[in-house]
């Protein structure tokens, strides 16, 4: 009697020996499983979760660490070379500078995990500010700022569509159809703006005076403290809460100690953002106060992570990033899914055209070729602090603090006196560097072909 | 083709008499010039696993798409639970309780067991996902499979072994109560140990007394955990019957060639019979 | 790409214990039966030239496979005969087909063709270079840099050699990141890309640098002639006459040896046609061109020298990539890239070549680029963003996918045309305010148009785009 070869895959070398450990005693901490566990979810104790975490490291799966010692490192440099750079001045400009980097690679980062890029976010940007600024104009179209807003947000929102369409339902490649979408726009942009200078900083028109507050307004002192103290507060409160509810359960939670720890990382973080901004920064005269962009930021950095974290959509979002067939097997609506995902990083990139229109106050054609120079301040942004080329893997709070980097790269380059195409040297440098890494870090983790 | 099918013989409550599970009766598909499927009837009980042997190209996973609602046939009729239905899509399959588990294509690398579980069919409270009740659940049903090798059911499935992203995809598709279950190749590329899970779930999912089908070329597994054996070959069923009709032997003759020793097939009992 | 891998393992897995022991000779046979009962949709995709006997039947095939979505280079013809007459309708005093416009059109075509050829490679592998545009000014402000004088005062063939070698550096750079590291190329090069746009304003000497070469100087007059200058007419009746020869005794006893050694061959009727359309081509252009198309006082005709150049180019390119082994790996690669690594085929060192070889050609497309702008390079020439989409889509709209494994050198050319036509004629049409913005929208629009249609082909033709 003939029998059959019964091995699936001739190529594979027989593994039943590690496999019989692990049935053994599946708690053995096998170094190459071990990495990829969220530390938080096997530690009992600190000192485990802190190996834990080692491995992980390791294992090409850092979080955020690599982009937060990015920061220290750009932090340093630049104060050794310029006294300046960690001034609480500079540092207040470095943090709105960088804020319509961080929005913006929130934007991309919802293009990034559906495993498509968006190389148009810079120039949505651009028509976002253009329409917003157009659209106040006491001598056109003199529309409540709140509309102009809206307005602006919904055509960026129907550009996204457009080009989400294109994508998820004829299947174009996305880098394809942003590419034509941006140069359409940077046409679009110049009809926009008919060739004259569009400005916003006119003190007498209450419209373009709450338009110009956002990036240029801030917070009395007292109120900072106030915010923040309710914030943490709060924050602080769900994560505890949280914590205790999943241990009533009996569901997998991590130790005491880290959710205290994370608190308190918070809280100190927090004040002393609140407490360099309120220095007074002005030359002369007195400007101090945490500005409105940082609370600005920080809701659409919340908005976007529960999005992403703790609604249907957002799971299908990282489900097709990681695995479209598997995905749509789950009877996952793709097209309709990536369709959004597009129109979400559309409308994430009008709501930094608006911070970027508040930032400029005087909008000329010249802003055009900025704003396109943005999508791979973006791009790098979102890959630098850890979100994947490849889809799937990466949080909104990474493309903060990877604006944080890029703006601070940006900003001390600048107070060095470094000219602007020596900066785009630099980014691109950093772009590539950051998928780089992104690939190599794919390569180690285990199971990623 | 023969009229094995009016013989539900072996042991459970699909025995005659009984309408079983799932029923299909004349099933054509083509695609363009292709035929795939020429008339093929296939009875899943339940509480019994029908496996499902054929070469390459015999049509094992058009017929498997068929029930599932990936592909929908031409001609031919599917009964579940004594009634006609048709399946026109995937969701149809799952609102019958009917599920499949595709080798190596279920899962999410970048999602948790928990998050893989749960995909397309997430549980909201107040609009969000209620994350608790998931895990709860989740790890309910892993512990009933006795799937418990899983460091922590909140880990990314790219870093679990074969097997147990096998099982995984196997807990995954009986969480629905689901009646059917379909495994397609759920054994290749797996080392012995890791085969000795899946197939051990296999057998719970009978004990729970689901209709399953194992579709392999593997006929260890088969014989192993198989109390039906259906043979397709180049779109026919040239075969089925209980497991105690066959043997190896006449098994791969009938996948290579559409008949044994030169014989069409002849179930247990009658003249001609193989043991 | 990685789900591709396991699929690969799958078919690999054995199926039947061995064939020798078991009797497996009727199932094969009817199989064999059944998959060429397929008439209808395997001659669709069957070169027309290899199965057609007669020039009758030639086009029937050729218009089964036009049906299919396979259609050559038809389209991109078809819509130059459109865009042409269409400008003529609309341009202000139907000026767009006067044989002044056609060579200037011809001329500002060359680039984006030599452009357009450059990405082909590329996109034959299913990769993409987004830097062509930035790394082409690079090579052409590099050429002209080191044939200043006073400065270095190369002689032209060494400065040009030079520059095309830098280049061909940047893109062996390229293609090793991309193939090594195994980035995505839109990655890499939009990298590249910003390097090089900001590394080319540092050579330019900042924002308002520029070069120039004169045609005055005898060394530069060489690289500024190379669009500027013309052969004259009688020169230019002669060398058409050869190469028309050449190409038709070539095309000629080609398929006669084909036919003599058994191999299949197009019909004798079709490869008349073809030398007789060649021919026709040859002489419509230099028809227009050897029309006097100065002023009154000073005449200008001839055939510029960028006309032969092109070809010439577009012979190497043909060459190699249908003719040598290397190409034959870049279609193996695009349509197939675990299939050419199984078949012993260099992934690697392919693809870095051919991006090499991309950046290379894309340099000397920015030495014509500079001649065609009358010897001078500024920060203002060209935006290389626009450049590059003009290239891509050229490529694209000429017929090849940019999906890889799909298209020829000529499309490149083709496309080019085209793309040079519809630039041109939009800056006739006399826009006003709009002129500005057209000049962006209007790249955009057509890339996207020529991926749709890439896209729709291939849907058309069955084959899977991406999941």
């Amino acid at each position: 009697m003939s029998d059959i070869p019964v091995t699936g895959n001739p190529s594979e070398p027989p593994t039943g020996m590690a496999d019989a450990t692990m049935v053994a005693d599946p708690t053995a901490a096998s170094g190459a499983a071990a990495a990829e566990v969220p530390p938080e979810l096997i530690a009992q104790s600190l000192g485990q979760y802190l190996r834990a975490w080692w491995l992980q490291v390791r294992g090409g799966n850092s979080g955020v660490l690599p982009v937060v010692l990015a920061i220290v490192v750009v932090a340093v440099s630049f104060q050794i070379a310029n006294r300046n750079f960690l001034s609480s001045q500079n540092l207040v400009n470095l943090f709105e500078q960088s804020t319509v980097y961080m929005v913006l690679a929130i934007a991309e980062i919802f293009a990034l995990l559906l495993g498509e890029i968006d190389l148009s976010v810079g120039l949505v940007m651009a028509l976002g500010s253009v329409v917003v600024a157009e659209l106040v104009q006491p001598s056109g179209a003199n529309w409540p700022w709140w509309a102009a807003i809206i307005a602006a947000l919904l055509a960026c929102s129907a550009v996204g569509a457009i080009q989400g369409t294109l994508v998820a339902r004829l299947k174009m490649p996305s880098f394809i159809v942003t590419l034509g979408g941006l140069l359409i726009l940077e046409g679009v942009g110049i009809i926009v703006l008919g060739g004259t200078l569009v400005g916003i900083g006119n003190s007498q028109f209450r419209n373009e005076i709450v338009l110009y507050d956002i990036f240029n307004g801030e917070f009395d002192p007292a109120v900072g403290w106030i915010l923040l103290a309710v914030l943490i507060g709060a924050a602080g409160a769900g994560l505890w809460l949280q914590d205790v509810r999943k241990r009533r359960h009996g569901l997998e939670t991590p130790p005491r100690s880290l959710t205290a720890m994370k608190i308190v990382l918070m809280a100190v973080a927090g004040i002393a953002v609140v407490a360099i901004c309120n220095v007074n920064r002005a030359h002369s005269g007195t400007i101090e106060g945490v500005p409105y962009i940082i609370p600005i930021v920080l809701v659409v950095l919340a908005a976007s992570t529960v999005l992403l974290q703790r609604t249907r959509f957002g799971r299908y979002v990282y489900a097709i990033g990681g695995n479209p067939e598997a995905a749509r097997r789950a009877g996952v609506r793709l097209p309709v899914v990536r369709t959004w995902g597009f129109v979400l990083a559309a409308l994430t990139s009008g709501i930094a055209g608006i911070l970027f229109a508040s930032w400029q106050v005087s909008l000329t054609t010249n802003i055009i070729k900025t704003a396109n120079s943005y999508v791979l301040l973006a791009v790098a942004a979102a890959v630098i602090s850890g979100t994947s080329l490849f889809g799937g893997r990466g949080k909104t709070i990474h493309g903060v603090l990877g604006g944080l980097v890029i703006g601070g790269i940006y900003n001390g380059l600048y107070l060095l006196g470094v000219s602007s195409q020596w900066i785009d040297v630099v980014v691109a440098a950093v772009l590539l560097a950051a998928a780089t890494v992104d690939v190599l870090s794919r390569r180690g983790a285990p199971r990623q072909t | 083709m023969t009229e094995t099918n009016e013989i539900l013989g072996g042991p459970g409550p699909g025995g005659d008499g009984f309408e079983p599970l799932l029923r299909l009766r004349g099933i054509d598909k083509h695609f363009g010039p292709v035929q795939a499927l020429y008339g093929v009837n296939l009875d899943l009980p339940a509480g019994q696993v029908t496996g499902l042997c054929g070469d390459n190209g015999a049509g094992k996973s058009v017929l498997t798409r068929c029930i599932a609602g990936v592909h929908q046939p031409d001609h031919g009729q599917i009964n579940f639970e004594g009634r006609p239905v048709h399946i026109r899509s995937t969701r149809d399959a799952s609102a019958l309780g009917i599920e499949t588990v595709y080798q190596d294509l279920a899962l999410a690398d970048n999602l948790d067991i928990v998050q893989n579980m749960f995909l397309g069919r997430e549980r909201l409270r107040r609009g969000l996902l209620d994350e608790d009740s998931m895990e709860q659940e989740a790890a309910e049903t892993l512990s009933t499979l006795r799937v418990t090798t899983v460091r922590s059911i909140r880990q990314p499935v790219a870093s679990l072994s074969g097997g147990q992203r096998q099982a995984v995809a196997v807990a995954k598709a009986v969480m629905w109560n689901s009646k059917v279950v379909l495994l397609d190749e759920p054994t290749a590329a797996l080392g012995v140990v890791q085969t000795r899970i899946v197939l051990d779930l296999v057998e719970r999912l009978r004990d729970r007394g689901l209709a399953v089908m194992v579709i392999s070329h593997n006929l260890n597994d088969v014989f192993e955990v198989a109390d039906r054996i259906a043979v397709l070959h180049l779109g026919r069923m040239v075969a089925e019957g209980p497991v105690a009709d066959f043997d190896r032997q006449s098994v791969v003759e009938y996948m290579t060639t559409g008949s044994s020793s030169g014989r069409p097939f002849q179930p247990a009992g009658s003249a001609n019979g193989e043991g | 790409m990685a789900r591709a891998d396991t699929h690969g393992l799958d078919r690999d897995t054995p199926v039947t214990a061995d064939p020798g022991e078991t009797p497996t000779g009727t199932a094969d046979a009817t199989m064999v039966a059944d998959l060429t009962a397929t008439p209808g949709a395997a001659a669709a995709d069957v070169p027309p030239e290899l199965v057609a006997q007669s020039f009758g039947q030639y086009v029937r095939v050729w218009w089964l496979r036009v049906r299919s979505g396979n259609s050559g280079i038809l389209p991109v013809v078809l819509a130059i005969v459109v865009v042409a007459v269409t400008f003529e309708v609309i341009t202000p005093e139907h000026a767009f087909l006067r044989p002044s416009n056609l060579v200037y059109i011809f001329g500002l075509s060359t680039v984006y063709m030599v452009l357009a050829m450059a990405e082909t490679v590329v996109l034959l592998l299913g990769e993409i270079d987004l830097s062509v545009g930035a790394v082409a000014l690079f090579g052409g402000v590099i050429a002209f840099k080191l044939v200043q004088q006073p400065g270095p005062a190369w002689p032209w063939w060494a400065a040009m050699i030079v520059a095309l070698a830098c280049c061909g550096l940047i893109g062996a750079l390229q293609g090793t990141v991309t193939a090594r590291l195994k980035i995505p190329s839109f990655i890499v090069s939009l990298g590249g890309f910003l390097l090089f746009s900001g590394i080319l304003v540092v050579i330019l000497g900042g924002a308002d640098g520029n070069v120039n070469v004169s045609s005055s100087a005898p060394n530069q007059r060489v690289i500024y002639n190379l669009v500027q200058g013309l052969i004259g007419p009688v020169a230019s009746w002669i060398a058409l006459a050869v190469v028309v020869g050449a190409a038709g005794t070539l095309l000629w006893l080609r398929a006669a040896a084909r036919r003599r050694q058994g191999l299949a061959a197009p019909p004798i009727s079709l490869t008349v046609i073809s030398i007789a359309l060649v021919a026709l081509v040859g002489v419509a252009v230099l028809i227009i061109c050897t029309v006097n198309r100065g002023t009154p006082l000073v005449s200008v005709e001839g055939v510029p020298w960028v006309i032969p150049i092109v070809l010439v180019v577009l012979g190497a390119w043909t060459l190699v990539l249908q003719r040598t082994r290397f190409g034959r790996y870049v279609y193996a690669i695009g349509g197939n890239p675990e299939a050419a690594r199984r078949a012993g085929v260099s992934l690697v060192g392919i693809r870095t070549w051919a991006f090499a070889l991309c950046s290379a050609t894309a340099g000397l497309g920015g030495i014509l680029l500079g001649s065609f702008f009358f010897g001078e390079y500024s920060t203002n020439t060209a935006d290389p963003g626009q450049l590059v989409l003009y290239s891509v889509a050229a490529a694209v709209i000429g017929g090849v996918s940019l999906f890889g494994g799909r298209g020829k050198a000529i499309h490149g050319v083709l496309g080019g045309l085209l793309i040079g036509g519809i630039a041109y004629g939009v800056s006739l049409l006399n826009l006003g305010e709009l002129a500005t913005p057209l000049e962006y929208i209007l790249p955009g629009g057509v890339l996207l148009a020529a991926v749709l249609v890439d896209v729709l082909s291939r849907r058309g033709t069955g084959s899977v785009t991406r999941v």
